[in-house]
């Protein structure tokens, strides 16, 4: 009898042939022709299935379109991934405005960039789970505007001002804390100060609030090079982890109820962690050996020279991305900075490239990057360019004083600039209207 | 296109093997089911073929397991992709991507299958498995039935030989199980694929199977025959085969339609008797007869719960609408239809986790979403699809004195009441260690300790065996004679006819049969158990039922 034990290939000494090299049909020597497989011949799928689909068919009967018995031709509908725009696109752009946002305090500006990217976000994204998520960034920067203008009344704000609005007791404080100081005035001039400095962190966080309604972050994640693409799955499967444990939570609070306690405040949540946890963990599990049995994380065989040559060139061109940047940033590294930079920079790409041999897998219809992305990208480029030069041409306009209060006024040519990027709500195609029968199996 | 070559598993930590001498071979383009009790080690078998078993659970695997002339010893599941597809138990834990196309492409990418391939087997499939309807849904918004569908057909996409499956239709309405077993017998039928498949509800599978693998019980030997062979002698084994062995029909019927033609000296003898009108313990006949169903003016009080019109949207989606049911104490209720018909809503709203958007609910003369949590245990106990989240402690005894203390009942109420039903159980077992009927048996004696005059039950018969099914009949019929209510969420049909003196059947969130379950059940080609099927148009419903007639 043979045996051998799963982890690493410790065979007991009785092992026998068990231990012998890899049989042919190695790891990642599957023959994948061109051909379609064992189904690639000629065969038509042509009738319906054989059951329930009329009668009792429970899936697609949740609510509204009624079957029809011969769904035999491949699907002519719309193919809506060849109108979705690259995710790239909406992430450039979205950050692009959130770059924008930075070079400016003026709160007309701020608000106006708001609205632009409201608005595209409001006709273009998509009807799908992820993209309600804007509703949460939005909450996000309301709290950081309202905890910002907290702390500017409480503990009081370096702004000079002379209009006082109200005046705090002052709590005093041991001589240690010198230099911290709660209570005191509030004058209109920190406020205003504050609401500007605020205005701004809460517009970046819409863009990335409008980022991720438009394009859901996997879809990025899946662009990323071959080399990166088990990251990328990593990345993803995280993401889809964040929901999961809401989802469990959710549910052993309602179990909790079950067994007659409260199911509300900290102490039912800080109960239901460690289950909670325990679930995540099983899961995690499960969904590992779900991908390895499908296949994640097959390699192809290189030759050993390859491999050592993406090693070196991936090494070195970090350390040269590392010596470049510390060129760049001191004052006498200023002319071997940059060129040191751009061949680290070469040489980690060409790494990743060679890298990239080492995986088997393909795309599925990958986003293609066309001349609409491109005009997204640089309407949202074009905002932040032109805004950064206004930043320096005009100053004052884009950052209205607060001592002396004045009331800020619109500048005519940025704002104008902040308009081009309403473009994507024109040239990108409009989501699919929602459907009707989204029917949620209820999970209580 | 499998071997196992005597093989066992022993796991780390384990003194025995998991499995024990299995050696058997699955032919090319067989279906083969295997059956046993629960916990003899099905899932392990199944595990060996993609090598999971021992690669990734880890433990010590003797002897070999070759598919399609792999060894899973040299080869690891990823490698055995191209030629394995396996699918779980839970299809959630499946998912990678988040939407039904990008999820039937990933095997495929992962495989490095060229692009133009992917795109025409996706489509391929999307048709196959009826999917294409759903192809750019996000997996979280679909039901049981379309998750299992994708879950299939994810694996389908590189084209395995082999098709692992493990209860692939517990989860599913009979429906949507017909739906994913037809798929199945065309995989087989069209395209020579291999699958081996576990499953408990054997009356939903048998007839598709080529040959069956009985594992007999935990450390025995198991064998392969003719699925008529196996079932002669099988410890578990459907109703129509119940039905064959009382009957002495030789051999012995697989399907409704073998034993329709059988049955006719069956039902001449049957002719003159009748089923008794509630078989299970009748409830107490007084107030069953001066209330009855769907009454709306009836006085509250000898109601344990009454729903008056009740309307429920979740999630932007109506989840119930005009719901109008009352429930009286003794009574047994089977909620049934399709997955997402609302059942498990409105069971959630009788114990008020969800409230009313419309209507009103009652139970026990209290409006559950108001009420106190503390309060309402005692009117009301709700034993949750997956029975684990009841549990939190890391011992049995700890989980009873909790029990114990949410309820405010007496110390060792709930110990006794688990002695009672699961005498087996000791103190210091941890919850997750049980199986899945004890692990239920106590998170019903959890519910139980605080009386409440009405039991909710949601899928109580997912995973379980025949034998722990039996145990759970028995468990409540007690429950009902003695006066409590029950009102269970099913897919079960067999388990509705054993039990339930009434059927309601649930589609699109609303009512749309509420009556006695013979009637019911007998009248709906889906919801029919199978002996009701054979006897037809007689109202018997179970094999327990024939037997004590012809006594």
């Amino acid at each position: 009898m043979a045996s051998f034990r799963s982890c690493g290939h410790a065979c007991s000494p009785d092992c026998g042939q068990s231990c012998l090299p890899q049989s042919p049909k190695g790891p990642g020597r599957y023959p994948q022709g061109g051909t379609g497989g064992r189904w690639g011949s000629p065969r038509s799928w042509g009738s319906p299935r054989p059951s329930a689909a009329e009668g009792g068919g429970e899936a697609e009967s949740g609510g509204g379109t009624p079957q029809t018995p011969g769904r035999a031709t491949p699907p002519a509908q719309p193919q809506h991934r060849h109108s979705q725009l690259h995710p790239g696109a909406w992430w450039l752009w979205s950050l692009a405005l959130g770059t924008a946002a930075t070079r400016t305090t003026n709160p007309l500006l701020l608000t106006l960039l708001i609205t632009v990217s409201a608005y595209v976000v409001a006709t273009r994204r998509p009807h799908t789970p992820w993209s309600r998520s804007y509703g949460a960034f939005l909450k996000l920067a309301l709290a950081v505007i309202l905890i910002r203008l907290t702390f500017a009344v409480i503990l009081g704000s370096p702004i000079p001002g002379t209009h006082t609005l109200i005046h705090l007791p002052e709590v005093p404080l041991p001589h240690w804390a010198q230099g911290i100081r709660l209570g005191g005035k509030v004058t209109a001039e920190a406020l205003t100060f504050a609401l500007y400095d605020a205005l701004r962190l809460a517009t970046l966080l819409i863009c990335v609030g409008a980022a991720n309604a438009l394009a859901n972050p996997s879809r990025l994640l899946k662009s990323l090079p071959g080399a990166l693409y088990e990251l990328g799955v990593a990345v993803v499967v995280a993401l889809t982890f964040a929901p999961h444990l809401i989802a469990d939570v959710q549910r052993l609070r309602a179990a909790r109820r079950l067994r007659g306690r409260h199911d509300k405040g900290i102490r039912g949540l800080l109960q239901v962690g460690l289950p909670v946890l325990e679930g995540a963990l099983e899961r995690s599990v499960a969904l590992a050996a779900a991908m390895d049995a499908r296949g994640y994380g097959r390699t192809a065989q290189v030759p050993p020279a390859v491999r050592r040559t993406t090693a070196a060139l991936t090494l070195g061109g970090l350390l040269g991305v590392c010596a470049g940047t510390y060129g760049l940033l001191t004052a006498e590294g200023g002319t071997y900075g940059l060129p040191v930079l751009l061949a680290g920079v070469a040489a980690a790409l060409a790494g990743l490239w060679l890298g990239g041999r080492r995986t088997l897998r393909t795309r599925y219809r990958p986003d293609p990057w066309d001349i609409r992305a491109w005009l997204v990208t640089a309407s949202g480029v074009a905002v932040a360019a032109l805004l950064t030069l206004a930043a320096s041409r005009d100053p004052a306009a884009l950052h209205p004083g607060v001592v002396p209060l004045v009331a800020p006024t619109l500048p005519l040519w940025p704002a104008a600039a902040v308009l081009i990027g309403l473009l994507p709500a024109f040239i990108t195609p409009a989501p699919e209207p929602k459907r009707t029968d989204t029917r949620k199996e209820p999970t209580t | 296109m499998i071997r196992f070559e005597n093989v066992s598993v022993t796991y780390d930590g384990a003194p025995e093997p998991a499995v024990h001498g299995v050696d058997f071979e699955v032919p090319e383009g067989e279906l083969v089911l295997l059956v046993g009790p629960s916990g003899v080690g099905k899932s392990t078998v199944l595990g060996a073929v993609s090598g999971l078993v021992p690669h990734f659970t880890g433990g010590t695997l003797h002897g070999r397991v070759t598919v399609a002339g792999r060894d899973t010893r040299t080869h690891k599941p990823r490698e055995l992709a191209d030629v394995v597809g396996t699918v779980g138990q839970d299809p959630l834990s499946h998912f990678v991507t988040d939407t039904v196309e990008d999820e039937l492409a990933y095997g495929m990418e992962s495989l490095g299958v060229p692009p133009a391939v992917m795109r025409r087997r996706v489509e391929e499939t999307l048709d196959l498995l009826g999917l294409a309807d759903l192809r750019n849904r996000p997996i979280a918004t679909l039901s049981g039935g379309q998750r299992q569908r994708v879950a299939i057909g994810s694996v389908l996409t590189p084209h395995p030989r082999v098709l692992v499956l493990d209860e692939p239709t517990s989860a599913l309405d009979p429906a949507a199980a017909e739906e994913v077993l037809a798929v199945l017998q065309r995989l087989v039928h069209d395209l020579g694929t291999t699958v081996l498949m576990a499953e408990h509800r054997l009356e939903r599978v048998i007839q598709y199977a080529d040959q069956v693998a009985l594992l007999p019980g935990p450390g025995e030997r198991p064998w392969l025959g003719t699925p008529s062979e196996v079932m002669a002698v099988s410890p578990v084994h459907p109703p129509v085969v119940g039905l064959g062995r009382l009957a002495g029909w030789s051999p012995l019927p697989l399907t409704v339609r073998d034993a329709r033609r059988r049955a006719g000296p069956l039902r001449d003898r049957l002719a003159d008797r009748r089923p008794p009108a509630h078989e299970p313990a009748p409830p107490p006949t007084a107030t069953r007869r001066l209330f009855p169903r769907r009454k709306p003016d009836t006085p509250a009080p000898a109601h344990v719960a009454e729903v008056r019109s009740l309307a429920v949207r979740r999630d932007r989606v109506q989840a119930l609408r005009g719901v109008d049911l009352a429930v009286v104490p003794g009574e047994t209720i089977a909620l049934m239809g399709r997955n997402g018909a609302g059942k498990s809503t409105l069971l959630s709203a009788l114990v008020g986790l969800v409230a009313p958007s419309s209507g009103s609910v009652r139970t026990g003369g209290a409006v559950p979403h108001r009420t106190r949590p503390r309060d309402l245990v005692r009117r009301v106990g709700l034993v949750p699809q997956e029975p684990r989240d009841l549990l939190y402690a890391d011992t049995v005894a700890a989980e009873c004195a909790a029990a114990d203390e949410d309820a405010g009942a007496e110390p060792g109420t709930c110990r006794a009441l688990l002695t009672e039903l699961l005498p087996s159980v000791a103190d210091d077992t941890h919850p997750r260690d049980l199986s899945e009927g004890q692990r239920l048996t106590l998170a019903l004696a959890v519910v139980l300790t605080a009386r409440p005059p009405l039991l909710l039950l949601d899928e109580p018969t997912r995973g379980l065996d025949y034998a722990a099914k039996a145990r759970l009949v028995t468990i409540l019929r007690g429950l009902a004679a003695e006066g409590h209510a029950i009102v269970m969420a099913t897919h079960d049909v067999e388990l509705a006819a054993e039990l339930a003196h009434r059927v309601v059947l649930l589609a699109e969130g609303e009512v749309i049969a509420d009556g006695p379950a013979a009637e019911v059940v007998v009248t709906s080609p889906s919801f029919a158990p199978q002996v009701a099927k054979i006897l037809a148009p007689q109202h018997w419903l179970t094999v327990s039922q024939v037997r004590e007639a012809l006594r």
